[in-house]
């Protein structure tokens, strides 16, 4: 059973997002994204300052098995990436919504936020799927 | 649905992820991927490859007829439970599959092929094994596992008794015995030690169950990707097919050209090949930086181009790792065309992994 933490936000491409204080939003996959991948042993992660639009592919993340890419879920300005992962990719499998978060953003429009899954809504997207 | 394995309910028992893999239900790992690999190369693991195609010939001829069906020379088995790594061929000299042949007695060879080419083996097979009066008998009863690393031989030898392990313990490299009516072969594909056992499906549950009691990981397919690319191990289908010659898939060493007077299916295009001297030619490579890479990506170095065959990150090494087909001019280093950045590489000479231990340089230059 997959864990989807109460407090974030879903896109439909498995990635997950947590509002900050300071209006930024911190982002990566979710637990059932990594699951499905696998062992991750590479993240490749976009340039600060990079501009992104939702839905757009911004990094990639490579398992044993396969490179799978990972989309903005929403629109805005890269201010910061998780560089421990160049070393420890392992962290997004450990530990999806912590330690192996991918890049926080700065928002076009922070309501974009609004239009993600709820918990339930992808709990149950999941399940559908 | 696809075909199942006698194993199938053990391995949903112990948390198989199981994926489609030429028609059959397989476990691709059972949590962890990389933990399966590493077990391996330091332990003990199991894989369930009951799904591989097991074939007996019978009849006074089948060496006369091997001799003819297949590039490497089954002269090369004179002792019984021998076993032998061939290409069949086309008369092309292309490939349509690898295969283990193993020499039973004078009118009983076996051998193992590969799954996805069943179908087409068989006709084959079967094609030309008429003239000489050859039976071709599928075993689909058996179910084979396959017990590897250095740990593996004890484990399984713990599970037989006095008499059989009389049988087993002695076994050479790349030599099979019958055991009562199961065959345990001291072969593999990972590049450590171990068996590869064929047993009766309905007592292949109980035997996997013991084993696992016995401490050996049960492993997917996906490790035995890893563990087979590391010890520089081809996949028919990726690294060579139907397009291609051994002679351009690493695979020169298996053809059996002595002696010269031996005709078999493919000769005379392979010594064709040989004569012009083959525009590619069959390399590893170690990516020198961080990323991975994979089967099908472009290769620039020598005088032109070449691919990839198959790549994966290597546990072991803890870097990517290729078999790629190459212009024969190719140096010591080219570059790898990965989404579209071009990554340097270095060309080595396979395996990368053997036994557990690196056998090549790492940081080289």
């Amino acid at each position: 059973m997959s864990d989807v933490p109460g407090d974030l936000r879903y896109s439909k491409s498995h990635e997950w997002v947590r509002v900050n204080d300071d209006g930024t939003v911190t982002t990566g996959i979710t637990d059932h994204a990594q699951g499905l991948l696998g062992d991750l042993v590479f993240v490749e992660l976009p340039e600060v300052d990079h501009e992104v639009e939702a839905e757009e592919a911004c990094a990639v993340v490579e398992s044993v098995k396969a490179a799978s890419d990972v989309y903005a879920p929403i629109a805005g300005t890269v201010v910061e990436v998780n560089e421990e992962l160049n070393d420890a990719p392992e962290a997004v499998n450990q530990d999806p919504y912590g330690a192996g978060w991918l890049m926080r953003l700065q928002p076009s429009s922070v309501e974009d936020v609004e239009r993600l899954m709820s918990p339930d809504e992808y709990q149950e997207y999941i399940e559908s799927e | 649905m696809g075909n199942r394995t006698p194993l199938y309910e053990s391995h949903k028992a112990m948390g198989a992820r199981l994926v489609d893999f030429a028609g059959w239900e397989m476990p691709i790992h059972y949590g962890s991927q990389i933990e399966e690999h590493h077990a391996v190369r330091r332990d003990a693991g199991m894989f369930d490859v009951s799904h591989m195609t097991v074939v007996d010939l019978h009849g006074g001829r089948t060496r006369e007829f091997l001799r003819y069906l297949l590039a490497n020379n089954v002269d090369k088995l004179q002792d019984a439970g021998k076993a032998l790594y061939s290409c069949l061929l086309n008369e092309q000299g292309h490939v349509l599959d690898d295969l283990i042949v193993y020499f039973l007695t004078e009118d009983n060879f076996r051998l193992v092929v590969n799954s996805a080419t069943r179908e087409k083996d068989l006709a084959w097979i079967g094609r030309h094994a008429a003239a000489y009066d050859v039976q071709v008998v599928e075993q689909p009863q058996l179910a084979m596992i396959a017990v590897q690393g250095p740990r593996a031989r004890d484990k399984a030898l713990s599970l037989f008794n006095a008499a059989q392990r009389q049988r087993i313990e002695p076994l050479g490299l790349f030599y099979g015995a019958e055991v009562d009516d199961w065959f345990v072969a001291r072969t593999g594909y990972t590049g450590e030690d171990g068996f590869e056992i064929m047993l009766p499906d309905v007592e292949a549950a109980a035997f996997w169950q013991a084993l696992a009691d016995a401490d050996v990981r049960p492993c997917g397919l996906g490790a035995r990707d890893t563990l087979r690319l590391e010890a520089g191990m081809n996949l028919y289908g990726t690294d060579m097919d139907e397009t291609v010659s051994p002679l351009v898939s690493g695979l020169g060493w298996t053809v059996g050209w002595e002696p010269a007077d031996r005709d078999f299916i493919g000769r005379k295009a392979l010594e064709a090949e040989r004569e012009a001297g083959p525009a590619q030619k069959f390399v590893g490579l170690v990516l020198e930086g961080r990323g991975v890479l994979r089967g099908h990506q472009k290769v620039i170095g020598g005088s032109g181009e070449g691919e990839t065959t198959s790549g994966t990150f290597s546990p072991t090494l803890g870097r990517a790792i290729a078999l790629a087909r190459v212009p024969a001019d190719i140096g010591e280093r080219c570059q790898v065309e990965v989404r579209g950045k071009l990554l340097d590489a270095r060309v080595v000479r396979p395996p990368f992994v053997r036994h557990g231990k690196a056998q090549i340089e790492l940081d080289a230059g």
